[in-house]
């Protein structure tokens, strides 16, 4: 019970600080309202994904660092198909891509028994290699109805691209959670020799779990070559990110804790802080720096106050 | 001991190469160069290709210059994985220190370029130690975050020098690029510097505290160790060396860039694995991780010779580099 109210604890401090920051934007820039919204929402869209998938693998007990890989492999393969076929089933097809190429990452570490963190490091090679074979350059298209679907606000003030991921992780996450493979999900990540002795699959639950992970790539790929509307093959910069925003957002590395709407909150703080610090004008490389520091001045943060937490 | 005398002999064979997993490594690195001698009749032993010379002393050569610099960021992810950590920043790190030594040394001369660039290794080092040592952050995370700042402060440290030149000096590009009896002049820093490694980890205080912490922290901490003190002694010296193997590695390239020895980081971690060390700490060699970035360096060479596309080489590398690590895995029977 304690654990619950410390978990919706970090979330709701997480939502005052998002709404801080907003208040401090609309300070800065009192031009800044539905439209700079609508593109930072745009822009956090790729991050949000690649959070997403990253989250439930840290949950599992995992992690996987060829998320950026799979997203350039969903992006270019969504730019290839989209030139010939039209967009519903390159979409379709896209979405299995991901989810098999996660479930090959999971398989892969049931199988060998070698960390994941190995594993899915010699991954990152196979599928940035992957990419560069689908597409050596830049190029290909992406279907219009993508295109202008990503961007602007059907409803007056709610980004499109907000409905999206909302939406996605809606489809996916939601009824999952609350499911057996959920469950499981959870179990595994928290004590994997408990769950093993409770009966839980532990070897599928991984590789589903990867699976997930996998599918949240294919819909972030989906969305960076909409964003772009062409393919690019070599990875963005997502794996740091999405780590970083999985920390933030109270999922504990080593797993079993947490949820995938604290990070999902925690992208859109990092993406408003690079917004704050444009309108500030602050050269773009000070900004990296500022976002570095930033990130492990919060894990820092993060780290201590679990450590504080479990030694009550 | 005679549990020895019943076990079946894979079972005894299995635990000794447990034990000296240099041994199977070393065999494997030779089987892949008896592949590149079949792919590329002559590459490795000229007579064959109607030349002089058993073994070609100058691909030897060639294959320790490129190994070397990939060996020295070997060391730091092989101590820092012996506590269960890992040094992400390290690529990062070495690329800063050859770019602040090759500008600053048409400015202020060598001498202090080389100092100065030494420190930022040190600074780095520092950053990650208090991080992973006193805040208790995850390493990976920790130098994932330091390694995002020093690109950054690399970033803008270049729009300040961006009139300055750059210069390499004269004795990098004679350790980097030299030979000195057909075998490269980089063995004049890395042989010292092995040995130097060899002794850290065999014969002091220092090296049995690092596998201490690795195979139990809680152990080693009740026995009285400070763990902080060794963890940030550790990724400081991390930091230092990563410095100077971007120093070697700038000798060897000649050139600046703001990326220069960034793709050999997951390189060097693919060599501590496939060297036999264990990412969750306490088991580990750098004679290992010596031979693995050997193995990388040939596997290179051979997937060039094969002359396949960028793509299908990385796709190549990445499997390898699982295909062993889960073959070393099986062999040993355990994580």
């Amino acid at each position: 019970m304690s654990d619950l109210i410390r978990k919706n604890a970090w979330v709701a401090g997480l939502v005052v600080l998002l709404a801080a920051l907003l208040a401090i934007t609309k300070i800065i820039q009192p031009s800044f309202g539905a439209s700079g919204l609508e593109s930072v929402a745009r822009a956090a869209l790729p991050f949000a994904f690649a959070t997403a998938g990253m989250a439930v693998v840290v949950i599992v007990g995992g992690i996987d660092l060829s998320v950026a890989s799979m997203m350039a492999v969903c992006a270019v393969t969504a730019a290839v198909l989209m030139e010939k076929i039209s967009g519903v089933p390159a979409v379709m097809i896209v979405l299995a891509l991901g989810l098999a190429m996660g479930l090959i990452n999971g398989a892969l570490i049931v199988v060998t028994r070698v960390p994941d963190i190995v594993v899915t490091l010699a991954m990152l090679f196979v599928w940035e290699g992957a990419a560069l074979l689908i597409l050596e350059t830049p190029g290909g298209s992406t279907s219009e109805w993508l295109q202008t679907g990503i961007r602007g606000s059907l409803v007056p003030g709610l980004p499109n691209a907000l409905v999206i991921i909302a939406a996605a992780v809606a489809l996916v996450w939601v009824p999952l959670r609350r499911s057996r493979l959920g469950i499981s999900i959870y179990a595994t990540g928290s004590n994997e020799r408990a769950a093993f002795r409770s009966g839980v699959d532990v070897g599928r639950t991984r590789i589903l779990a990867y699976g997930v992970c996998g599918m949240f790539c294919a819909f972030g790929g989906l969305s960076l070559a909409s964003l772009t509307g062409i393919g690019e093959p070599v990875p963005g910069p997502y794996l740091m990110a999405s780590v970083a925003a999985v920390v933030l957002g109270g999922v504990v590395l080593g797993g079993g804790r947490g949820g995938l709407l604290g990070p999902i909150i925690a992208v859109f703080i990092l993406r408003i802080v690079r917004t704050i610090l444009t309108l500030l004008a602050v050269d773009p490389n000070v900004t990296t720096i500022i976002e570095g520091t930033i990130m492990v001045c919060v894990v820092m943060l993060g780290t201590a106050l679990t450590l504080r937490g479990a030694r009550k | 001991m005679n549990t020895a005398a019943t076990d079946p002999a894979l079972v005894r064979f299995g635990r000794y190469l447990r034990d000296n997993p240099v041994v199977p490594l070393l065999a494997f690195l030779l089987l892949l160069i008896v592949m590149l001698e079949i792919m590329r009749p002559g590459i490795v032993t000229p007579f064959r290709a109607g030349r002089d010379g058993l073994i070609s002393a100058f691909w030897v050569g060639n294959l320790i210059k490129f190994a070397i610099p990939l060996a020295m960021l070997a060391a730091c992810q092989v101590l820092t994985m012996l506590t269960a950590g890992i040094d992400l920043s390290a690529g990062i790190t070495a690329t800063v220190a050859a770019f602040v030594c090759a500008t600053l040394s048409s400015i202020w001369g060598v001498a202090p370029a080389v100092f100065v660039a030494l420190s930022t290794g040190l600074i780095v080092g520092l950053v990650n130690g208090i991080g992973v040592g006193l805040v208790r952050v995850h390493p990976l995370i920790m130098t994932l975050g330091t390694g995002l700042i020093a690109t950054g402060c690399l970033q803008v440290y270049q729009r300040l020098v961006i009139n300055a030149g750059s210069e390499i000096p004269a004795f990098l590009s004679w350790l980097g690029t030299g030979r000195t009896l057909s075998m490269p002049n980089g063995l004049f820093l890395f042989v010292p510097f092995a040995l130097f490694i060899f002794w850290l980890l065999r014969f002091t205080g220092f090296g049995r505290l690092l596998f201490a912490l690795g195979s139990n922290e809680n152990a080693a901490r009740l026995s009285g160790v400070r763990a902080w003190q060794v963890y940030v002694a550790l990724y400081v010296l991390s930091g230092l060396i990563a410095a100077m193997a971007g120093l070697l590695y700038l000798g060897m390239i000649r050139q600046t860039s703001l990326s220069l020895a960034n793709p050999l980081l997951l390189p060097s971690v693919a060599a501590a694995v496939i060297g036999g060390t264990s990412i969750f700490g306490g088991r580990g060699s750098f004679a290992g991780a010596i031979v693995g970035a050997l193995i990388i360096r040939v596997l290179d060479t051979m997937l060039t010779l094969m002359q396949m596309p960028e793509g299908a080489r990385t796709v190549l590398f990445g499997a390898v580099i699982l295909a062993v690590t889960a073959i070393y895995v099986r062999i040993t029977a355990s994580r």
